[in-house]
């Protein structure tokens, strides 16, 4: 049994997925992941998972970009190169409305994106890292790490009472690399 | 997620009685897993013909600059500016399905967001061509950039509306295309995951390596809330822009203050109305009818009275108020609009676009594809018609009457924008072909709450009101892909 790197519990319905977690931590057995095809609500608090706090990023990016944009359109409208149109003010904040609100947005946009591709290690030919295949399609699996875990029978028994259709023993992390 | 039952009051929005996720996966990936119909073939051939004609037409105006079209010098701005606006509000729906529908907590928008968002995309890659062919020179088109430049740095002019407008399209282009893809990562990961060979390789690189656990998608749903949320103040501010490149100048007929509110509400009518005369057919032809019903139908339909209504109402008081300001500039450009030799253009739009739409107030009428379809199609030519009429019959008639002018356009004119369409819809269909064309993970989601089977196994229980059950019935006879006889037994 000691080449068994993760179980997994793959379950044909979220809510006895739940069930199977819940089943888990009543006997404390740690789950490293879960894989499913759709996000699932109320999870986080299952697992202990925080509050993301991508917004933040998300306001600190959009505060950049109107800052920028305000910075850009004052240097050059009115430090380095002021036309005179109709004698009119340089410096027509209204004007510089529409661009700020929008490099805004874009700043926030993408700074949030990307931030969140960073974090969660999104890049465009990234090797996926997948413990099962059909945890994109039907299958809601519930990862158990077989080292730290060793009562194997017990978690096996455990995940098959909350509804598991099939409990996999996979000797590589990852089967998606072949 | 599934904790609680959804009211039987809401109208399914999933239907069939055998849908699992593995079914929902299998119907939604047909077209992309599986080799193209005839239709297909038939609709791709047709388009890329069409595609090809904006590519002579449109590298026949770059080498021989603009004078190709049959602008005059009264009229310096006609079909180029028309199907750039009509185009930019096209897309307007795809962000506003994805993001306004989104904070609202509209269900039904899981099922046509995707599409939707798609079609924006294509929608203002079209707009895009017409400014860049429009400057008249494109190879100079990143002057229109704040760049330092050789000539001592004379910075673009931050006051001219263009100069937004150059910003605000490209930030509304680049930010859908990041909603869009973002959005597509987990469907671009489930293909991977049922490919293999090249297939996988490819769909892999495209999926960013994404795996779906806790984390990931916890993240997901944060950043796609947050888009949401700054996306519906871009769509609103784009097309005000667009509306100010009229509006900030001193022309009667586009001096108006009621432009930005006006134009927004015609480019999410328009963008509708092309959503449904993509998706009517793309339901039929792939056979997604349970996923896109009637009830999306309809909702639909409903928008369209709306915005079709609101935009009846500006125009109306466009009308009211050139009277009410006394300039008989403005009174004369209105007259002209609905009585000027260009009078046939104005009572098209009219018709198109405030008249016809009001037959959807008709249950029959709105709950007939047939009927819908055609609607669509007239409320996209009443459109193109309202651009054409604010921008030319403002125009031809100037100061001067010596100078009064009509416009006729060339060959390239109607190349272009026909061209437009075609490359327009090459790129949908080829949308179709490789890459799902319904949100798959945000179905999902619908499935054990807001389907018909989970209304069913809710009534069968027997613990709903008979009263409800009897008006949840009632409400799935618009459906063309329900079977009434499942529930006589009930």
């Amino acid at each position: 049994m000691s080449d068994i790197k993760y179980i997994l519990g793959s379950f044909g319905d979220p809510d006895e997925m739940m069930h199977g977690i819940e089943k888990l931590q009543e006997n404390n057995i740690s789950i490293f992941d879960v894989y499913t095809p759709m996000p699932i609500h109320g999870i986080e608090a299952k697992l202990g998972i925080k509050r993301s706090r991508i917004d933040i990023a998300a306001f600190c990016f959009g505060i950049t970009g109107t800052c920028a944009a305000f910075a850009l359109i004052y240097f050059c409208a009115v430090i380095d190169w002021k036309v005179n149109i109709g004698g009119k003010p340089s410096f027509a904040l209204p004007d510089f409305i529409p661009i700020m609100f929008e490099l805004t947005v874009l700043f926030c946009a993408f700074g949030m994106v990307l931030t969140y591709y960073a974090s969660t290690h999104l890049f465009p030919g990234r090797a996926p890292r997948v413990m099962d295949l059909r945890a994109t399609d039907d299958r809601f699996v519930i990862a158990v790490d077989a080292k730290d875990n060793i009562e194997h029978t017990v978690i096996d028994g455990l995940l098959k009472d909350a509804g598991a259709l099939e409990v996999k023993y996979n000797e590589r992390k990852y089967i998606s690399y072949e | 997620m599934s904790g609680h039952n959804e009211s039987i009051l809401r109208e399914p929005l999933i239907t069939g009685d055998n849908i699992t996720y593995a079914k929902i996966t299998d119907d939604i990936l047909g077209p992309v897993e599986n080799k193209p119909n005839k239709a297909w073939w038939i609709g791709f051939i047709v388009a890329s013909l069409g595609a090809l004609l904006w590519v002579v037409a449109v590298s026949y105006t770059f080498w021989n600059g603009i004078g190709a079209w049959g602008l005059n010098k009264t009229v310096g701005w006609a079909w180029d500016i028309t199907g750039f606006v009509w185009w930019v509000g096209i897309g307007h729906a795809g962000t506003l399905i994805s993001a306004v529908l989104l904070l609202f907590r509209q269900n039904w928008r899981n099922s046509i967001n995707r599409s939707a968002e798609a079609m924006t995309i294509f929608a203002v890659i079209c707009a895009a061509t017409y400014v860049v062919s429009h400057m008249g020179r494109p190879w100079l088109a990143y002057w229109v950039l704040p760049l330092p430049n050789q000539f001592g740095s004379l910075w673009v002019n931050f006051n001219s509306p263009l100069v937004w407008d150059m910003f605000a399209i490209s930030t509304y282009f680049s930010v859908s295309l990041l909603f869009w893809y973002t959005g597509l990562l987990p469907d671009i990961a489930t293909i991977r995951d049922r490919a293999v060979g090249t297939r996988r390789k490819i769909y892999s690189i495209f999926s960013f390596g994404w795996s779906g656990s806790v984390k990931t998608w916890q993240r997901f749903e944060a950043v796609s809330l947050i888009l949401a949320g700054i996306s519906t103040p871009l769509v609103l501010s784009v097309h005000t822009i667009v509306s100010m490149d009229f509006a900030t100048s001193v022309i009667p007929g586009w001096h108006t203050t009621i432009f930005p509110p006006y134009f927004v509400a015609g480019a999410i009518f328009s963008g509708f109305a092309m959503v449904l005369t993509l998706l009517l057919v793309a339901r039929k032809v792939l056979g997604l009818e349970n996923y896109i019903t009637m009830f999306h139908i309809e909702s639909m339909n409903k928008i369209i009275i709306l915005t079709g209504s609101i935009v009846g109402v500006a125009y109306l008081t466009e009308f009211f108020i050139a009277w009410y300001s006394g300039s008989e500039y403005e009174q004369y450009a209105f007259i002209n609009r609905s009585t000027g030799p260009y009078w046939w253009s104005y009572w098209m739009m009219m018709t198109c676009n405030v008249i016809s739409p009001q037959l959807l107030w008709f249950k029959k009428i709105r709950l007939s594809i047939k009927a819908t379809w055609i609607l669509s199609i007239v409320v996209n030519v009443g459109m193109w018609f309202e651009r054409f009429v604010i921008i030319v019959t403002s125009l031809h008639r100037d100061y001067i009457p010596s100078s009064w002018a009509m416009f006729y356009p060339t060959w390239v004119d109607i190349s272009v924008f026909v061209g437009s369409i075609g490359l327009f819809f090459t790129l949908f269909l080829l949308f179709l072909r490789v890459l799902p064309s319904i949100a798959i993970a945000e179905v999902k989601l619908l499935l054990k709450t807001a389907s018909e089977q989970a209304k069913m196994k809710q009534i069968k229980e027997g613990h709903e009101n008979k009263e409800y059950v009897a008006e949840y019935v009632e409400s799935l006879e618009k459906f063309d892909s329900v079977k009434q006889e499942d529930y006589a037994k009930i």
